[in-house]
């Protein structure tokens, strides 16, 4: 009965054989190695990388051919009476002194590398990165830029409902811009938990900590967008904070800085415009989408256990002002952190839009908040 | 007094008792050595079912069958179980079947110790899975547990993971003093230290690991159990706490951790090797040092871990050099095993395949944490699926093949029955063959930029991602041909004679297959 079993085994491992090599045919053998990257430390790194790495080949090759080479010529059968030998001191002296050699030869140029990385000097452009649960914060401290950088890969998409574009889940609505030929420094920190700032093609990834402020830093000269991702376990959705940094010519740079603060100055406007109880539901759902729904979902139901629901709440139905302040202060203790870096329409939208939606106007008081409560709330108390 | 007068006279009966409580009240050695591993088994394959699930979402890219958040708490818990569960029991069974036979001793010297150690620990699991029903789910934050992930931002069910973490590391505790006050004192005459063989060694020095470390962790958790109930701020960068911190704690144990499931390893593939290539072990004394080495240096070694989180540039490069250092021993130890086949008289039954097996991926997983020592790479390489690679390497081809090869190597002394020896070599190729489709091509995923604890990926990592599901269904379905062979030996099959193997050597050769329910009540003679 057994055999059968076996037999069919064999069948079906033909089936599982054939299912094997579709993607394997199909792979992209040249994505098998490390990425060279655009840097001179990217290229010293992977210099490094492909030295350790037929080091490794070599030794392996050495060890693993006596080993077969025994374990084909002393089988029982062709070496049936064994040696006695089972000490060499010359041997094992030499097996421990040559390694040792060996990995001298890989540590020194690892650490003249390492202290190259390890330069600390101020650099021609401050960019302070901020990781948020689950996106990035930019601040560029020269030029008074900030915004942030969120996944913009479609829902539909990453649940199988559309077909997946080219950059899937490697594309944001807002990239990190940095000027060719200059030394940027990265001043990386977080917010919340801890994440991981990592972009392959400058070999730059450095921890993002709550309270601490980690540098790096890199010279790119050739303009191009540049992928990374989030390297450290950060909650729901660590797959999907990705990072996205443009290189572009000096004068493109100046142009963007410009149209950023061109920007930031419309935005301001804003707070002081009337506005309508539908705009600002329709704007709040908007930041709704981008900063709330990966907690609170959807349909406001949050995670039992986890995530409060925020259709039916109290606070969303009655308490106005308890809503602003924990949009402002973030709740101790919970994940629910201070959202007070938005802007103040922003809030405003989204206060109001959750005081709207999924019927809590009819069930609450429905108030409606404007951009200029949150102007009062930031005022200082007397 | 005269109650111990009295026990004398009940020791009369030999055997084992009858039913149930046999197996709950037992101080047997070998009744708690076989517990231990089919409690190791059973959670190897709830272990090994959130693998499925992990390499089920990971098929294809997009999300198909769990959500993130569920993923998340499948990673932990996978992580977890493996090691609490998995790995690290399946070494005290074996610890218990087999250090006192081979060192003479009728028994472990702490045997109502040796019980509460076992029985403690499926509480501790039932409450690490019981998490999974609570509202919010399981821990979520990687077996890691990285502060504050797992403080402030994490789910409820936390507490009782710190509670199950502190059973877990309790009976850890009681199974290595056991241990050592067993192999200190109860050695037959003759057995000098540096004549101990090399299992009894390699959990001496195991067991001396586990005492040093796991208050270490039951710290660590306890930091957390405050941060979380009690208001302090011991990971609260807010507090004026410090995150890195808990990372620093966590791999002070967490280091000498992985050499704890590795270094038993050492100890029974040294014994198999020796027995097939039927030649006596090379450099016996010099594995001994090399196993003292690779403990002492795991305490010095352990922000190789944490090269990214901003370490100064000297921590960076002490760690860089001494954890390269590691390499020396390791290498040792290797080129010993090879040495003993070299010129020797070598057949190929199970046990010895996946010896040979484990010495030649081990030594892949070794090579691989050589690159990861290299800072400047490790840049590159961290927290991606190179370092997933990297320790599965050594993990299950590493420490779960070498189990693997103990079961098959002495089942015939622990049963008295010889396994099937065809269906054990094709369990052997079938899990070898997995164990690489399933870790090889991980390498590849990993340089080309994927990152770790990822339900989700670009569509670049697809083809290597969906190759390495296949080989970890193969490889997970392979087990339950694992689980028939062990059923079919205990139940009968060709008697086996108390010397089992030709070429094996030790005192637990000695005497009668299966074992006695007692052995060595009067010391045996070693010269």
């Amino acid at each position: 009965m057994f055999f059968r079993f076996l037999r069919n085994l064999t069948k079906s491992s033909t089936l599982l054989l054939a299912f094997l090599l579709v993607p394997v045919i199909n792979a992209d053998w040249f994505a098998l190695n490390m990425t060279r990257g655009i840097t001179d430390i990217s290229n010293e790194v992977f210099e490094l990388h492909m030295l350790i790495f037929w080091i490794c080949v070599a030794i392996g090759a050495l060890v693993f051919s006596v080993m077969f080479y025994s374990m084909w010529a002393h089988t029982k059968k062709k070496n049936p009476v064994p040696a006695k030998f089972h000490e060499n001191h010359k041997l094992e002296i030499a097996w421990t002194i040559i390694p040792f050699l060996i990995l001298i030869a890989m540590a020194v140029p690892a650490s003249k590398t390492l202290v190259k990385i390890y330069d600390d000097e101020a650099g021609d452009i401050n960019i302070q990165v901020t990781g948020y649960q689950w996106k990035w914060q930019y601040k560029y401290l020269e030029d008074d830029v900030s915004f942030f950088s969120n996944l913009s890969t479609d829902l539909d998409e990453i649940y199988n409902l559309v077909p997946k574009g080219e950059n899937y889940l490697q594309e944001v609505d807002e990239m990190v811009v940095i000027p060719a030929g200059k030394k940027v420094r990265f001043l990386i920190t977080a917010n919340d938990v801890i994440h991981s700032w990592w972009v392959p093609a400058f070999a730059i990834k450095q921890d993002a900590i709550p309270g601490f402020v980690n540098t790096a830093w890199t010279v790119v000269d050739t303009p191009g967008i540049y992928r990374g991702k989030c390297t450290e376990l950060c909650g729901k959705n660590h797959g999907f904070m990705p990072i996205v940094v443009k290189v572009v010519e000096q004068e493109e740079y100046d142009l963007w800085v410009d149209n950023k603060r061109q920007e930031a100055i419309k935005l301001a406007e804003l707070t002081t415009k009337d506005w309508s109880t539908e705009e600002l539901v329709q704007r709040g759902q908007e930041v709704y989408e981008v900063n709330c729904v990966s907690c609170h979902m959807t349909d406001g139901q949050g995670i039992s256990g986890i995530f409060p629901a925020l259709a039916g709440s109290e606070i969303a139905l009655y308490d106005k002002d308890r809503h602003i302040e924990i949009l402002m202060e973030g709740v101790q203790g919970a994940a629910m952190n201070s959202f007070d870096y938005l802007s103040e329409v922003e809030l405003a939208a989204v206060i109001t839009y959750s005081r709207q939606a999924w019927g809590n106007a009819e069930k609450g008081d429905g108030e409606v908040v404007v951009p200029k409560d949150i102007v009062e709330y930031k005022e200082p108390k007397i | 007094m005269s109650a111990v007068i009295e026990n004398h006279h009940d020791d009369h009966h030999h055997g084992p008792a009858k039913g149930l409580t046999r197996w709950l009240y037992t101080t047997n050695h070998k009744d708690i050595g076989t517990l231990y591993l089919w409690f190791s088994f059973a959670m190897f394959l709830v272990g090994g079912a959130m693998a499925m699930i992990i390499r089920a979402e990971l098929f294809q890219p997009g999300m198909q069958i769990v959500e993130p958040e569920f993923y998340n708490q499948m990673i932990t818990l996978h992580g977890l179980i493996m090691i609490f569960g998995g790995v690290m029991p399946a070494f005290v069974g074996l610890a218990n079947w087999l250090i006192p036979m081979q060192i003479g001793a009728p028994d472990m010297a702490l045997p109502r110790m040796n019980n509460l150690s076992f029985w403690i620990l499926p509480f501790a699991f039932f409450i690490l899975l019981s998490s999974l029903f609570m509202e919010g789910g399981a821990p979520n934050f990687g077996w890691t547990f990285y502060a504050p992930l797992s403080t402030e931002y994490a789910p409820p069910s936390t507490t009782f993971f710190i509670f199950s973490v502190h059973i877990m590391g309790a009976s850890s505790i009681m199974g290595s003093i056991n241990v050592v006050v067993t192999i200190m004192n109860m050695r037959a005459p003759g057995i000098s230290l540096m004549k101990m063989p090399l299992f009894v060694w390699s959990w001496l020095i195991t067991a001396y690991l586990l005492i040093a470390v796991m208050p270490v962790l039951a710290g660590a958790v306890t930091m957390m159990l405050m941060d979380i109930h009690f208001g302090t701020s011991f990971f609260n960068a807010a507090g004026g706490g410090d995150p890195v911190l808990f990372q620093h704690i966590f791999w002070f144990f967490g280091h000498p951790e992985v050499y704890i499931m590795i270094l038993p390893a050492f100890g029974i593939v040294s014994h198999i090797i020796e027995t097939f290539s039927r030649k006596k072990l090379f450099g016996h004394s010099s594995m001994v040092w090399a196993m003292l080495s690779i403990a002492i240096l795991s305490f010095v070694v352990w922000a190789h871990h944490m090269f990214t989180v901003g370490l100064p540039l000297a921590a960076e490069i002490f760690f860089m050099w001494a954890t390269m250092l590691i390499a020396v021993p390791t290498g040792v130890k290797v080129f010993n095993w090879v040495a003993t086949m070299f010129r020797g008289s070598i057949s190929f039954e199970t046990p010895m395949l996946f010896a040979v097996a484990f010495v030649v991926l081990f030594t892949i997983g070794g090579l691989s944490g050589l690159m990861l020592a290299i800072v400047p790479a490790d840049f590159q390489y961290h927290d991606t699926y190179f370092v997933v690679a990297h320790f599965h390497y050594v993990l299950v081809p590493g420490a779960i093949f070498s189990i693997m090869a103990a079961v098959y190597y002495w089942i015939p002394k622990w049963t008295g029955n010889m396994y099937d020896e065809r269906l054990g070599r094709l369990h052997f190729w079938l899990s070898f063959i997995g164990v690489n489709v399933t870790f090889f091509p991980q390498h590849f995923i990993g340089l080309a930029g994927m990152p770790r604890r990822y339900p989700d990926y670009a569509l670049q990592f697809a083809d290597w991602n969906m190759v390495s599901s296949v080989g970890a269904f193969l490889f997970g379905f392979s087990q339950l041909l694992f689980l028939f062979i062990v059923l079919k030996t205990v139940m009968g099959g060709k008697k086996a004679t108390g010397q089992v193997w030709e070429g094996a050597k030790g005192l637990e050769w000695s005497v009668a297959s299966p074992a006695p329910y007692h052995t060595f009540s009067t010391p045996p003679k070693v010269d």
